[in-house]
């Protein structure tokens, strides 16, 4: 077990170095940050002094090991587009907010999905099922930016029961939270249904049923606890989908978040910043996916041994 | 598995009954699905040039903004908004574009760039699969560590970083979309030939003299062709989302391409006024994207029931 947490621990450092390195090349290749930063009429010293200033004077492998050097230290970089500020600085003041949207859209889809998730398996095969597939289709087929618009459209436009766009009361948090979550649902509800559909047919439960336990008892007591182990490893990948749609829904609804910080950042060409929040989000993906590996490997030691 | 459960084994579950077990017969075989697919998708890509009653390019600024052709012009004077036409089916959008010919043009671009990127994604990741499953040691870790890395990419993040530094065009687009895409395959195709190559009729063919080469492409490779097909047709419709997403948020191709993404995009601006400028081409992404997924799940159960939970 030691061992297998430590091939893995090995191998999520190597894949973080590894985006790390590819999103500082990136952003190196990305064009010349001065172009936006200096006046038209800056003369070649001005140029060669801010280029000093920045660091962007000495070979790419140095600045990476700088780089490198001052994240250890807590340094993200400074913004080029907020002077004085840090990279970590922005992101924490950011992070609330996106954790706000995200937290809400777990939730949202949780308590959507999960008991869907369990009707649709114990009424297989019936209208509800089908239904039940109907609405996990479709929750996979809509684009987010698209249903983000509808949402909007139908509930602030029309209706005007919701503000279009901002943070600050629950009213604002509403709509980019259900644009957010119900991806997930669609995904969450297909997984409990066929790990119910597992569970229900395993000789434990029928005791339970020859035992005379209530259905509702079964059902819900001792099937869904069981049933549950799938959608929660499932979690890593449901974070990666949450933060991926961040940054879409935050530009939809100016939700001050990070997915909105970074996209500001990249039409900006703010090098510290992109790279901070790429790399905060690959590190986020790949440790919810080790520990997911690793609370696996704990539940099912096969996982340890063929891997 | 779960599927392997006898139906109606379950106490308290009823089993089909007569409507049901209709619209069973119906989703034998995706008759509805395919048939959105032709004329969504499929149909415009290829007879755009002929389908479509206008160009989808240059517009007609003396006719921009008209509205569907059922909806009646309103008031008066300055406050006038215009009404629908048949010349017209669909409205126009802010330069006088005809709506319906951009998104029968838009099938088009969507349709090539899903083509070209799954099928080089494909290629990539199949023989890197491939060659890692089957020679194992040290080339296998190197594979599995890239794409572990790719796995681990923000994806949109990553595309929008890419497309600052190439410039949104058809090639970042799809450059885009292979490197996130071939690791899936890559994934997928190793772990089956691993399962493979230790099955007897493989040592058979070693022992009767079969060179590497050899076995990998008659032996190994015909028994994955099934899990790439449905693994490929699943993620078509992934593709057009994502292409429609990066487009949509100036990433993706370029304007004035008529891509879905980019009408809604367009649309967004004007969504209180014009609504049909973002509603149609969302439902072109909706239906293409749902029907796709809807004849995904059909072969997958036709050609690879194990891949239900991947």
């Amino acid at each position: 077990m030691q061992r297998f947490i430590l091939v893995r621990l090995f191998h999520s450092i190597l894949a973080l170095v590894a985006v790390s390195m590819i999103v500082f090349g990136l952003g190196r290749l990305s064009g010349d940050p001065l172009d936006t930063l200096l006046d038209v009429d800056a003369t070649a010293e001005d140029y060669a002094r801010v280029r000093a200033y920045w660091g962007l004077d000495k070979p790419v492998h140095i600045q990476y090991i700088t780089y490198v050097g001052n994240f250890a230290t807590g340094r993200f970089g400074e913004s080029i587009r907020f002077p004085g500020q840090d990279a970590r600085e922005l992101l924490w003041q950011r992070l609330p907010a996106t954790l706000e949207l995200a937290v809400l859209a777990l939730v949202v889809s949780a308590v959507i999905a999960v008991p869907l998730g369990v009707i649709v398996a114990v009424k297989k095969d019936t209208g509800i099922d089908i239904a039940g597939k109907i609405v996990a289709l479709l929750g996979q087929s809509l684009p987010n930016f698209w249903i983000a618009l509808m949402l909007m459209w139908v509930l602030a436009v029309q209706l005007e029961w919701l503000p279009t766009s901002g943070r600050g009361t629950w009213k604002h948090l509403l709509m980019p939270g259900i644009a957010l979550g119900y991806f997930q649902v669609a995904a969450l509800m297909r997984l409990t249904r066929s790990s119910m559909l597992e569970v229900l047919d395993t000789e434990y439960v029928k005791l339970a049923r020859i035992k005379g336990l209530r259905e509702t008892s079964v059902i819900w007591k001792h099937c869904l606890r069981n049933a549950l182990i799938a959608p929660i490893t499932y979690f890593g990948l449901v974070l990666g989908g949450l933060m991926t749609g961040s940054v879409v829904i935050e530009s939809i609804f100016s939700w001050p978040g990070v997915g909105l910080l970074a996209i500001d950042a990249l039409r900006a060409k703010d090098f510290s910043v992109v790279q901070s929040v790429v790399i905060f989000f690959a590190a986020i993906y790949i440790a919810a996916n080790l520990l997911v590996d690793v609370a696996y490997a704990y539940l099912d030691p096969r996982i340890r041994f063929t891997h | 598995m779960a599927n392997l459960a006898v139906p109606g084994s379950v106490p308290g579950v009823r089993t089909a009954n007569g409507v049901w077990r209709a619209l069973g017969a119906a989703r034998r075989y995706p008759i509805l699905p395919v048939a959105i697919l032709l004329l969504v998708l499929v149909l415009p890509a290829i007879f755009a040039d002929w389908v479509a009653p206008h160009d989808p390019v240059v517009g007609s600024l003396s006719e921009r903004l008209a509205p569907p052709f059922w909806v009646e012009a309103e008031g008066e004077g300055i406050y006038a908004t215009p009404g629908g036409s048949l010349n017209h089916m669909l409205g126009t959008d802010k330069q006088g574009r005809d709506i319906l010919s951009r998104i029968i043009y838009g099938a088009r671009v969507s349709l090539t760039v899903a083509a070209i990127s799954i099928f080089m994604a494909g290629i990539i990741g199949t023989s890197l699969g491939l060659v890692a499953g089957y020679f194992g040691g040290n080339i296998d870790h190197l594979v599995m560590r890239a794409v572990d890395i790719c796995l681990s990419m923000p994806a949109i993040l990553f595309a929008l970083v890419l497309a600052v530094v190439l410039g949104p065009s058809f090639q970042t687009v799809i450059i885009v979309i292979v490197t996130i895409f071939w690791s899936r395959y890559a994934r997928l195709v190793r772990g089956e030939t691993l399962s493979i190559k230790s099955q007897d009729f493989v040592a058979r063919a070693r022992v009767a003299g079969a060179s590497n080469l050899r076995i990998i492409a008659r032996h190994v490779f015909p028994n994955i062709v099934n899990t790439i097909i449905v693994l490929a047709t699943l993620e078509v419709g992934q593709v057009i989302l994502l292409e429609s997403t990066l487009s949509f948020l100036g990433a993706g191709l370029p304007r004035p391409t008529p891509a879905w993404g980019l009408m809604v995009a367009d649309g967004r601006e004007l969504l209180v006024t014009s609504w049909w400028l973002t509603v149609w081409p969302g439902t072109a992404i909706l239906l293409s994207v749902l029907s796709m997924n809807l004849l995904g799940d059909w072969l997958r159960d036709r050609l690879d029931p194990k891949l239900r939970n991947v």
